[in-house]
């Protein structure tokens, strides 16, 4: 089965290059169920293949293509490895982009048919770059899906191609891509020169006789990369303004897979990671610290994808923490359970923006319940998983990154917690406001508020659905013995790292209290929450002191335009019109003056009259006899 | 006289040769456009023709030398090895496609217009395929004086100060060739100008540091390397788009190349020496080009200094003396030949419709020509080397060899990659996105065969981006000689 | 007589003429100032000549050392002639056409 697996992200590429090629031609039902049908292709495929991983002594597998880069000192094959950690990606990947697939189908169907096309194209490229950079069985073809599903975000955010502002993100969310992505290529380079290969199979046996230093060098600098896809502190300002996309591409991009690029290959690299001295404190906190400045963000934002956005930032910085403190299957358990919920919030809020004629200011929302029953009820779901209350999704995969780091370091423990009921807050906060209360909107928009078709809605179930009993993959040891599959199942992956992790054994009873108090404060803020905005009124008022500094994301988009981009226009204009022009252009065009100028006084030499030119005769000859004379 | 026509190197030559004296002498506009696809293509067909015949066996058919100055010892000697074939392979490519693609241009006086462009194809051979040092200089002025011509006859209104900038500049430059090229000739052996004898000559640690800097000047003119650019933006903006495409497609490699072929090679203890001058040079120049690039609002000066910070890239690899990079280096050559008169089509037929180039005056076109904007995105994004396109396999490769010589220079020039991106997607953002204004209000999808030349340059992209191997085996052999001169 | 004699004579010649060059500017003074060098060269000329053939003949009374010079100096006459022939042609053309010997006026080589 493993030999098919070049299939898999073939069929999007097929499906991208139909769409993409016969936009102009193809009616809207066959773009539509076409680019949803070769991500279904690649889901049946990833499943039988899954199938096959999942058995027990089941060991990475490499397939290569054909010969990519191929020098004398450097050989890059395109090849692809199959092992549990990327057979888990495809699951994801495909599963919950084929969801988002057909959802979008009734999503986009205002659009024209060229235009829909063009996105069913884009957003089978974006799946197949994704699925590129999961299997890449070296880092340049994870590179190679890296900048591809960046370039897809671009070009999916920037759909509505009219719209500046839109545009203006698309933009940023590319370059602040890049600026990680330049770390990226650096870490590659480094590990060129330092094992001469790329290859997984080859650098991860070696790193165990590496030097400490160089390993602290790669990791910080992929680490630099995975901040710039997993929008994490101090590139993460792209994300929200990313929300300028489709709802469903903020739901498949924006937090489901792509922005897990960063975790899924920092957990790839577990062992680079691992033996590395400083990089997972600083992999830890730099993910704890996103994950408090987004959550803060959160609570004063009025933009129902805004919110969601920062949400996802939030969490994401949750799963560096993971990481950091070596619970590496407790974060790819985050990535699965958070693309299930959060993928469903995101196709909710699209549902809540159809219902409402594409008003996202939750502020204007408001008694929504009972005209979305379905999507009202997903969304509960969806929040209360996301919370973190048992016995939903997330509550496990969250529970377990939260134990990880209590075994590290209780401070990172508090943290963690206070940031998890911080989330709480502004979820239950953002469905109040939206869901309970009273419409808050115009009369027009009352009139029109439907529940959505099928195709929306049955993606939002299902979803749904997983992200209550995904969390049973993974169960704690307090509750069960040997009940948690996903670590069994991954162990093979993450199992070097783990010889090398001294075991903190927590005690059960610790870990309950600990379970229990968590819980019980978010259930109180849960309700505090509901309580405060379930009666919502609009008062008009602008939000003040601190409330204020959140509102405005604590002006950090201010700061970096203050100290990055203007002083760089500042010095590009600077050296076009002084230095290009002035110095540069100056010294050679002063050349050519120069001469000229110096013809034009050494031409009164040539006076014309006889009289003097033999008087610079004889003087010169004079001076040369004096010269002959004299001069020796 | 027959028995000049029996091998590829003279082939190449003669035939824009005789074209382009052809040309000269059609009085009709149409007809002297068809004759001149007509004659690049035999050329491109011709070519085409010797990729047959690569191998060791079928060496008499890619080499060959003319008695010349015999009693100078030189020789006309020309040699189709892997490095010039990919450069004469660019050239062969790109000449049917800007002819082309401009096809719609009226000159005045079109015979002499395609009869010098033809010359500067021939000129342009000549320089790739010589093997003796006179003879390479011959052509390398023989590409100059056309060009000149070209630059300073058609063109926007500055063109005459452009040019005439243009060319004291470079021949400047060659002057100092010409004084190192002899310096070189009598201190060989043999008093012979042929490349073995500028190899094989011996020559105190003290003459290289000042012959190096003879020799690099004119290449780094040409090239140009920051701070010799000046002439650059200023003729790509006035000259017509013909030609800027063959002088910043073709005419800026030839500096590259005889960087490798007569510069790297002969003075191996000075390039050694200079490497860290010149790697700074070039990385500077690149970070100084790309923020230049930021603020520019015409279209042609925009490329034309995104193509300064390219070309940095890749005169900072040459010096490196790696063979990732040096590989890097010819590949890129060749993608940024092709990609950059992609970009140039585009901007010409954008010109074509609405008769500006300012950034700032356009807009929309995507709603008016989806199939131009899909093209032109494609062709930029390989321009900021995203994967799965030419670039990438270059820059990756001159990357990593960079990285290799010194980590910081890597990370400086890595900056302009972003900044690259920056440049490229804001004019992609204001030329294409946005809302139609008044000028672009009219604007119309481009035809059929503008498409089809376009979707050649796409293709091109693609094929060498996502399957590089067959370039790779194209350079290696000849990558390997001048690598090997810094290995004793 | 000492050679000095000699040479102080012929540079006062060469020098008279040398000022009269550049500062008449009656073109017949100038030439004639010009024949006045010519001459000073040539009784240099048949000085050194005379001594250097006085010398050597105290040891060969047959030598034939020092005639070359005297050689020389029927060249420059001929020449002079040749010269003054030419030259006050051209002396002549030029007061045709600008009624005027004053060399001043001959300023059209700036041109």
């Amino acid at each position: 089965m493993t030999k098919l697996t070049y299939l898999i992200p073939l069929f999007p590429l097929i499906g991208f290059l139909v769409n993409g090629l016969g936009r102009r031609v193809l009616p809207k039902s066959f773009s539509g169920a076409f680019g949803s049908l070769t991500v279904l292709a690649s889901f049946i495929l990833s499943v039988l293949i899954f199938m096959e991983v999942r058995v027990d002594g089941f060991t990475a597998q490499q397939i290569r293509l054909f010969s990519f880069i191929n020098t004398a000192s450097l050989n890059i094959p395109f090849a692809f490895q199959i092992d549990q950690l990327s057979s888990l990606f495809l699951l994801i990947i495909t599963g919950v982009g084929f969801l988002i697939h057909v959802y979008s189908t009734a999503y986009m169907s205002n659009e024209g048919s060229d235009h829909y096309a063009r996105y069913f194209a884009y957003l089978n490229l974006f799946v197949f770059s994704m699925l590129l950079l999961v299997l890449g069985a070296n880092y340049v073809i994870m590179f190679i899906g890296w900048e591809g599903v960046g370039l897809c975000s671009y070009l999916l955010i920037g759909y509505w191609f009219k719209n500046g502002d839109y545009n203006n993100a698309a933009k940023k969310a590319f370059v602040m891509n890049r600026i990680g992505d330049l770390g990226f290529l650096l870490a590659v380079f480094w590990m060129i020169g330092q094992f001469g290969t790329t290859n997984f199979s080859d650098i991860f046996p070696r790193a165990n006789d590496t030097a400490p230093a160089v390993l602290t060098g790669i990791t910080l600098l992929l680490f630099v990369g995975a901040t710039g896809k997993s929008a994490q502190i101090p590139l993460y300002t792209w994300l929200p303004d990313a929300m300028a996309g489709p709802t469903p591409v903020s739901a498949l991009i924006h937090a489901a897979t792509m922005v897990t690029a960063g975790i899924y290959m920092i957990a790839r690299s577990n062992i680079l990671y691992t033996l590395a001295p400083v990089t997972p404190s600083i992999v830890a906190v730099i993910g704890l610290a996103t994950s408090i400045l987004a959550a803060t963000i959160a609570i004063q934002q009025n933009d129902i994808k805004k919110v969601l956005a920062y949400s996802t930032v939030s969490q994401l910085g949750l799963m560096f923490l993971g990481l950091g403190v070596g619970a590496y299957t407790g974060a790819v358990f985050h990535v699965m359970t958070h693309a299930f919920f959060k993928a469903l919030l995101f196709l909710g809020a699209g549902s809540v923006i159809h219902a409402m004629h594409h008003e996202q200011d939750i502020r204007n929302m408001g008694g929504l319940k009972k005209h979305l029953p379905v999507t009202h009820l997903t969304f509960l779901i969806g929040c209360i998983a996301i919370a973190g209350i048992p016995p939903f999704s997330g509550f496990f995969s969250k529970d377990e990154i939260l134990m990880g780091a209590f075994a590290h370091s209780p401070v990172l423990y508090f943290i963690g917690t206070f940031s998890a009921l911080l989330t709480a807050f502004y979820m239950f906060r953002l469905y109040a406001m939206t869901f309970l209360g009273t419409f808050r909107g115009t009369h027009e928009q009352e009139h029109h508020l439907h529940e959505s078709p099928a195709a929306i809605t049955i993606p939002l179930v299902i979803l749904a659905l997983l992200a209550v009993v995904a969390g049973f993959l993974g169960i704690p040891e307090v509750f069960a013995k040997d009940a948690h599959w996903l670590q069994h199942f991954l162990a093979p992956v993450f199992a070097d790292s783990t010889a090398r992790q001294e075991a903190h054994a927590i005690s059960h009873n610790t870990e309950y209290a600990m379970m229990g108090g968590t819980v019980l404060a978010i259930l109180v803020i849960m309700f505090y929450a509901l309580k405060k905005f379930g009666a919502y009124t609009k008062t008009g008022e602008e939000a003040s002191g601190f409330a204020k500094l959140l509102a405005n994301k604590w002006y950090v988009d201010e700061i970096y335009e203050a100290v990055i981009s203007r002083p760089l226009r500042g010095l590009s204009v600077f050296f076009n019109n002084v230095i290009e022009r002035s110095a540069i252009d100056g010294i050679v065009n002063g050349t050519g003056k120069f001469i000229q100028y110096s013809s034009r006084q050494l031409r009164w030499l040539q006076s014309g009259q006889v009289g003097s030119y033999i008087l610079i005769m004889v003087v010169a000859t004079v001076v040369f006899f004096i010269i002959q004379i004299f001069g020796k | 006289m027959f028995a000049a026509f029996d091998n590829f190197p003279a082939l190449l030559i003669w035939l824009p040769l005789i074209g382009g004296l052809v040309s000269f002498f059609i009085k009709n506009e149409r007809s002297v456009k068809a004759w001149a696809i007509l004659s690049s293509i035999l050329t491109l067909a011709l070519f085409a023709f010797s990729l047959l015949y690569t191998d060791d066996k079928h060496y008499i058919l890619n080499s060959v030398s003319y008695v010349w100055l015999p009693e100078l010892g030189s020789s006309f000697s020309l040699f189709l090895d892997g490095m010039s074939r990919i450069l004469c392979l660019l050239t062969a490519i790109s000449f049917p496609l800007i002819f082309a693609s401009t096809y719609s241009s009226t000159y005045k006086n079109p015979n002499a217009f395609y009869g010098l462009m033809l010359l500067t194809q021939c000129g342009l051979m000549g320089v790739f395929l010589a093997v003796d040092a006179l003879v390479f200089y011959f052509f390398w002025e023989l590409a100059l004086i056309p060009a000149y011509f070209l630059a300073s006859q058609w063109g926007g209104e500055k063109r005459i100060q452009a040019a005439f900038k243009f060319f004291i500049y470079t021949f400047a430059g060659s002057l100092f060739l010409l004084i190192g090229i002899i310096y070189v000739y009598l201190k060989t052996p043999e008093q012979s100008f042929s490349l073995v004898s500028f190899y094989n000559v011996q020559l105190s640690a003290q003459e290289q540091m000042w012959l190096f800097w003879m020799f690099f000047v004119a290449f780094a003119i040409k090239m140009p390397i920051f701070p010799f650019h000046t002439w650059q933006p200023d003729v790509y903006e006035q000259s017509p788009t013909a030609v800027t495409m063959v002088l910043s497609g073709i005419m800026v490699k030839m500096g590259l190349f005889a960087a490798i072929r007569w510069l790297l090679p002969v003075f191996p203890e000075a390039v050694r020496h200079y490497d860290n001058v010149v790697i700074g040079l070039a990385v500077v120049g690149m970070l100084y080009a790309s923020c230049i690039a930021l603020v520019q609002d015409d279209l042609k000066r925009l490329i034309a200094y995104s193509s300064i910070a390219h070309i940095g890239l890749m005169s900072a690899s040459l010096f490196t003396i790696n063979q990732m990079s040096m590989q890097g280096a010819l590949i890129q050559m060749f993608n940024h030949g092709v990609n950059i008169i992609g970009l140039w089509i585009v901007v010409y037929l954008i010109e074509k419709q609405t008769g500006i180039r300012k950034i700032s005056q356009l807009g929309g076109l995507a709603q008016k020509a989806p199939a131009l904007a899909i093209l032109l995105v494609v062709i930029a994004l390989a321009n900021i080397a995203l994967p799965l396109t030419n670039a990438f396999v270059g820059e990756f490769m001159m990357f990593a060899g960079l990285y290799k010589f010194s980590p910081w220079y890597a990370a400086a020039a890595g900056i302009s990659i972003i900044l690259a991106a920056v440049y490229t997607l804001n004019m992609v953002k204001n030329v294409f996105y946005g809302n139609l204004n008044t000028i672009t209000a009219g604007f119309r999808d481009i035809v059929l065969y503008e498409r089809v030349i376009l979707v050649m340059i796409v293709v091109m992209i693609f094929i060498v981006g996502v399957y590089p191997e067959p370039m790779f085996n194209m350079i290696r052999s000849a990558s390997e000689v001048v690598i090997g001169k810094f290995i004793k | 007589m000492p050679i000095n004699y000699y040479i102080f004579l012929a540079v006062a010649l060469f020098s008279i003429g040398v000022m009269g060059v550049l500062t008449r500017r009656n073109a017949i003074i100038v030439f004639m100032c010009i024949e006045l060098m010519l001459n000073a060269v040539n009784l240099l000329l048949v000085a050194f000549s005379k001594m250097h053939h006085a010398t050597a003949l105290a040891g060969d009374a047959a030598t034939m050392v020092g005639a070359e010079a005297q050689l020389f100096v029927f060249f420059i006459m001929v020449v002079a002639a040749a010269e003054v022939s030419v030259g006050l042609a051209i002396i002549v053309m030029m007061y045709r056409n600008i009624h005027s010997v004053d060399i001043n006026f001959l300023n059209r080589l700036k041109h």
